[in-house]
């Protein structure tokens, strides 16, 4: 028997055959035989997911797109097969404004328009001065939006809360949730690590009654209970207080996910700031939280996306948000079967947004990579 | 502020001076009984083993740990809880860490403005120059735009330094510089000491590079469990050591 010089030999033989370096091929046709058919197994694979996304994607498309109805007033517009998107376009402004008064809703159009303008400033590599702008965004744009929207002041009619609604009242809590749980998360995740017993424990206590409340639960307390417990001569605004629930229990999230990050920061980093003579806030401000944020931006921006999801938990305080206000909608006599169409378009909208801050939390990662 | 004024007036007076000072982690005496008089200029050398505690006693220089007994006096500072008092001597006080210690997230030369533009309040451009004029010193000036992550280890080091010099300490303290380093950039980072030690900079040096303590060292500290054991110039201390603990511990790390 000769097996093993027989193998020795076919293992010779069988030696990784030379390849061509390799070349980057250009063009569609290149880009689809190197990332989907380089073999025989990855052709397969990749016509079987054709053939499957397709069969899913097809009717959907003829549903959405190709037979559905999209101009018209009322429900007899809607012949077709597909979906009904008169339902939406027909209840566009409730959807948008809520119970926003029509001759004033020119207010809520020019709070929309300043918050694209502030957020494309920022986002735009190109423009300058990103710092200014982003104070302007979180002090004077506020103020304005505040005045804007609540009115009551420079002769603007007053207009009470319990009329925003729709996209409008969305786009609010967020922002608010938003910029006020970041600022407020940064320093309870401070205060937690504190050398300061006092400091640190009302951090640990206040971040672990937050996160032990359910989102709803705080809802139902601010709405119901607070009344409680203040005179009733002192009257709170219910989105108030829905705002400040949300506000610190999202702060207590974001507390520990910049903590996450405080914690992976080497020691050496505050000690090399402190011989430097830097002072407490100094060494945080410039050297410890630029690397810690930019750390958890992942996690900050999830936090982000799963707030902007929550608010349309306000529903069931009564507050009338996108979502709510489309469900409203659906129990319009006038309207009645249109479901699919409503939660579709709201799914649409919440996607379209939080998909933009996942984006753009990426570009801003890849931005601030410094090669460590 | 008056104090550290009238002690630059003062040339006579010791630069640190460090007595009956001692620490412990917890039961553990780490700094037993250590009184230390620095003179303006002296460049001191410090070795021992391993765990003796050579990295404690020049970082409570600067209270980047707190001592429990004894005084520490810096620059005509006494150190005492005053968060004020102790930044005004680390003004004074550079160090130099094992491990760089460079802000990662900031270029070179940012790097080196941060202490000027937020301690001494210096306007950007004129931080700028200082530190253009340290970075040429310690010979790396071409780099001033990359961050730290781009630099080898010894590059990394000499920035430290630079950055360190920066403040225009008057006492540099440094904790084992070339210890993370590979071999052939140990010499870079050595000349660039050598050549701060010939302009006559205060320092203190924790570190095992014995030539360099022969060249440079006005005294040699040899350490062991927290205590001073010997001290001396450098051709006595590795020519004619006292203890026998310094001669075992010359012998290991010389011996072979
Ligand atoms: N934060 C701490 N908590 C408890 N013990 C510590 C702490 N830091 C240091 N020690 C202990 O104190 C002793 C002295 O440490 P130190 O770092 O000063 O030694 P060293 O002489 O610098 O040693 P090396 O040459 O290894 O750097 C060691 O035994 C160490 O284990
Ligand atoms: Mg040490």
């Amino acid at each position: 028997m000769t097996t093993s010089s027989a193998s020795s030999e076919a293992a010779q033989t069988a030696m990784i055959p030379q390849r061509e370096p390799p070349v980057r091929r250009r063009g569609v046709p290149g880009w689809l035989r190197q990332n989907l058919f380089s073999s025989p197994l990855n052709s397969l694979v990749s016509v079987v997911m054709l053939v499957v996304t397709v069969m899913v994607l097809w009717p959907l498309l003829q549903w959405a797109v190709v037979q559905a109805d999209w101009l018209g007033e009322t429900r007899q517009a809607c012949t077709g097969e597909g979906a009904c998107w008169v339902f939406i376009s027909a209840r566009l402004e409730s959807i948008v404004y809520g119970f926003y008064p029509e001759s004033e809703i020119w207010r809520v159009n020019i709070v929309f328009a300043m918050l694209a303008g502030v957020i494309a400033w920022l986002v735009l590599p190109r423009l300058p001065a990103k710092g200014w702008m982003a104070l302007f965004a979180l002090t004077g744009f506020p103020i304005i939006a505040f005045f804007l929207l609540a009115g009551g002041a420079f002769g603007l009619m007053p207009v009470p809360t319990r009329d925003w609604g729709g996209l409008m009242l969305t786009l609010t809590i967020a922002v608010v949730g938003i910029v006020g749980s970041l600022p407020i998360g940064i320093l309870l995740a401070l205060g937690r690590r504190s050398s300061m017993p006092l400091v640190r424990g009302v951090s640990v206590v206040f971040i672990e009654f937050w996160r032990g409340v359910p989102l709803i639960t705080v809802l139902f307390m601010a709405s119901v209970m607070l009344p409680l417990f203040v005179p009733s001569e002192v009257e709170f605004d219910k989105l108030l207080r829905a705002l400040v629930g949300i506000m610190l229990f999202w702060s207590a999230y974001m507390a520990e996910v910049v903590r996450g990050g405080l914690q992976a920061i080497d020691k050496g980093q505050d000690e090399a700031g402190m011989s430097l003579g830097l002072g407490y806030w100094q060494r945080m401000g410039l050297i410890v939280l630029p690397q810690a944020l930019k750390l958890v931006i992942p996690g900050i921006v999830n936090t982000f996306i799963a707030l902007f999801k929550d608010t349309s938990l306000v529903l069931i305080i009564g507050l009338l948000d996108l979502l709510s206000i489309i469900q409203a909608g659906l129990t319009d006599p006038e309207w009645l079967g249109y479901a699919m169409e409503g939660y579709v378009f709201a799914a649409l909208v919440y996607w379209v947004f939080c998909f933009s801050m996942s984006r753009y939390s990426q570009r801003i990662e890849r931005k601030l990579h410094t090669g460590h | 502020m008056s104090e550290a004024t009238a002690s630059r007036d003062n040339g006579t007076e010791p630069m640190i001076e460090m007595t009956g000072l001692n620490k412990w982690y917890g039961d553990f005496h780490v700094l037993r009984d250590i009184d230390l008089t620095v003179q303006r200029g002296e460049r001191i050398v410090i070795c021992g083993p391993s765990g003796s505690g050579k990295s404690t006693l020049i970082r409570c220089i600067n209270r980047l740990e707190a001592h429990q007994q004894g005084g520490i006096t810096v620059g005509g500072i006494t150190m005492t809880e005053d968060i004020k008092r102790i930044e005004q001597i680390r003004r004074q006080v550079g160090m130099v860490f094992q491990h760089f210690n460079l802000f990662p997230h900031l270029s070179v030369l940012e790097n080196c403005c941060l202490s000027q533009i937020w301690v001494q309040k210096k306007p950007r451009h004129e931080a700028e120059k200082l530190a253009m004029e340290y970075l040429e010193r310690v010979q790396i000036a071409e780099q001033a735009k990359k961050y730290p992550g781009q630099l080898s280890g010894g590059q990394q080091q000499r920035v430290a330094i630079a950055r360190a010099l920066c403040m225009r300490p008057e006492v540099m303290l440094f904790d084992e510089p070339t210890s993370a380093l590979d071999p052939e950039m140990i010499k870079e980072v050595l000349d660039v000491m050598v050549e701060l030690a010939r302009e006559g900079m205060t320092m203190i040096c924790v570190t095992h590079e014995m030539g360099f303590a022969k060249t440079v060292a006005d005294r040699v500290i040899f350490m062991d469990q927290g205590q001073i054991i010997e001290e001396a110039p450098p051709e006595t201390f590795f020519n004619h050591p006292r203890s026998e603990r310094t001669k075992l511990f010359l012998s290991q790390i010389l011996g072979h």
